[in-house]
């Protein structure tokens, strides 16, 4: 429950931004970042909430582990971990993701 | 993200790099050998570290003279048995107990939150406080947020709380945990013999680094941040070894990509706008002064403890699993003993059918070791 799971944010409507998560996109709550986000900048997430803007320069690095483990197949238990922090996000709303 | 897919080997390469890797794992061996001494031991405190140990086998790749032992960093398993106990009896007497899935088998005095809904009772699993109260919005009747997890899930309960439009039939149940108070408690513990902290990179996010700066000055003992990715747990420990070596005792941050100083303000203001630290048992550890995160006195209302009479009475006839008192879960998480020293670890005790609370959560050491190949120090 510590792991913050890195995604590209899409677009912000007030508190809420639509984040896509390797291909995912969810909602995310921006109650508690510290600095204002716009499209285009990764957030760190962790239940549901942004809790970092990654500073650009290391968004690469930073994505690197999660890649990894959401393309390996199966019950990984970090991989579950994983998913279970993206799910943590609501789901946009249908025409959201349908203009994904 | 087919900009990103294209570009899968360089990362690959980059985070698994073996060169890296061994040039750390070498740069520490030299470290040790200056240290000169046949055992070195430090501590994570995170689930996610022991994870990725386990995952890429970093024990094995590390020198046997370091032992790099998991503490209390599974907010699961440190929840006590008398609060699985609240959730049990709220869920036994009708009320809807929302929690993370972690929680559910978690044995309490008497039993889990997963016997209770066997026997009746109303649990509903979340991955967010938000679905929590969604679930709320979605019925009159009463809806509870058994809530667990470190200072950085807190954050999440804390903005959900400080909301406007919440939702008359919501209350929190706060089994939240505040990591820094335990470490002190662990540094202390006869029989650990821990020199070096590593600490988690994502709290650290939150709290910033600096708020270990009072603990290194309290116990004489470095902390190192560290993020999750091997090389970033290998960099971490390389400079953890450093500090041992040259007896200086201070902070250093190896994630500075995540984290700060001073950490993320806005979280803080947050957390501690809603709650204040108390202290409270952490299951098999021991009493933690200001260890437990409670709901401020401002949100009585949505305190479940202060909104219902919460009776443990009735699960006082229940005998707890006959195996549970052989569990040394407490000690394995204050570092003096491993899963490998239960002797129900693997036998009668596996993450089908947990006896103990580290074989329950994705963050337990005893789950992680079973899923990782048993010893994956060998
Ligand atoms: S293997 Fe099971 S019983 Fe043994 S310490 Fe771990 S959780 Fe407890």
């Amino acid at each position: 429950m510590c792991l913050g799971v890195p995604g590209k944010v899409v677009s912000v409507d007030g508190q809420v931004a639509l984040v896509d998560f390797f291909g995912v996109r969810r909602e995310t709550r921006l109650d508690v970042i510290d600095e204002a986000v716009g499209p285009g900048d990764y957030v760190l997430n962790h239940v549901g909430f942004a809790i970092r803007k990654i500073p650009a320069g290391d968004i690469q690095e930073t994505l690197s582990l999660y890649e990894i483990l959401l393309r390996e197949a199966g019950g990984d238990m970090m991989a579950d971990d994983v998913r279970g922090e993206i799910e943590a996000s609501r789901d946009a709303a249908p025409e959201e993701a349908a203009r994904a | 993200m087919p900009e990103t897919l294209a570009r899968d080997d360089v990362y690959e390469l980059k985070f698994r790099d073996p060169v890296k890797a061994r040039a750390l794992t070498a740069a520490i061996e030299r470290v040790l050998d200056e240290i000169g001494r046949d055992r070195v031991s430090v501590m994570h405190v995170c689930g996610s570290h022991e994870q990725s140990i386990a995952k890429f086998g970093l024990r094995s790749a590390l020198p046997r003279r370091l032992s790099v032992i998991m503490g209390p960093g599974c907010p699961v398993c440190v929840t006590d048995m008398p609060e699985v106990d609240e959730a049990v009896a709220l869920a036994l007497d009708g009320k809807i107990v929302a929690t993370y899935g972690d929680m559910l088998k978690v044995p309490g005095t008497a039993m889990s939150l997963a016997e209770a809904e066997a026997q009746g009772g109303r649990v509903e699993v979340v991955y967010s406080a938000s679905q929590a109260i969604d679930l709320a919005r979605g019925t009159d009747e009463e809806v509870v947020f058994f809530a667990s997890g470190f200072e950085t899930t807190a954050v999440a309960t804390a903005a959900v709380v400080l909301q406007e439009d919440m939702p008359a039939n919501f209350s929190v149940l706060s089994a939240h945990k505040y990591i820094p108070p335990v470490m002190e408690i662990v540094a202390e513990m006869p029989g650990t013999n821990v020199e070096g902290f590593l600490a988690a990179g994502h709290a650290a996010t939150i709290t910033g680094s600096a708020i270990f700066e009072r603990f290194v000055e309290r116990h004489g003992i470095p902390v190192v941040v560290a993020g999750f990715e091997p090389l970033d747990i290998l960099a971490g420990l390389l400079k953890l070894v450093e500090l041992i070596r040259d007896g200086s005792a201070e902070v250093a941050n190896t994630f500075p990509r995540c984290v700060t100083a001073e950490g993320n303000r806005v979280a803080q203001e947050r957390l501690w706008r809603v709650f204040r630290a108390t202290g409270g048992n952490w299951r098999g550890i021991a009493h933690v002064p200001n260890g437990n995160l409670r709901l401020r006195d401002e949100f009585a209302e949505l305190d479940a403890r202060l909104r219902f009479d919460i009776d443990l009475k009735p699960l006082w006839g229940h005998a707890p699993h006959k195996l549970l008192q052989s569990c040394i879960c407490g000690d394995i998480m204050a570092g003096v003993a491993a899963p490998s020293d239960c002797d129900l670890f693997g036998n009668e005790c596996l993450p089908g059918n947990p006896v103990g609370a580290c074989m329950v959560s994705n963050e337990g050491t005893c789950k992680i070791w079973h899923q990782y190949g048993g010893h994956p120090e060998l």
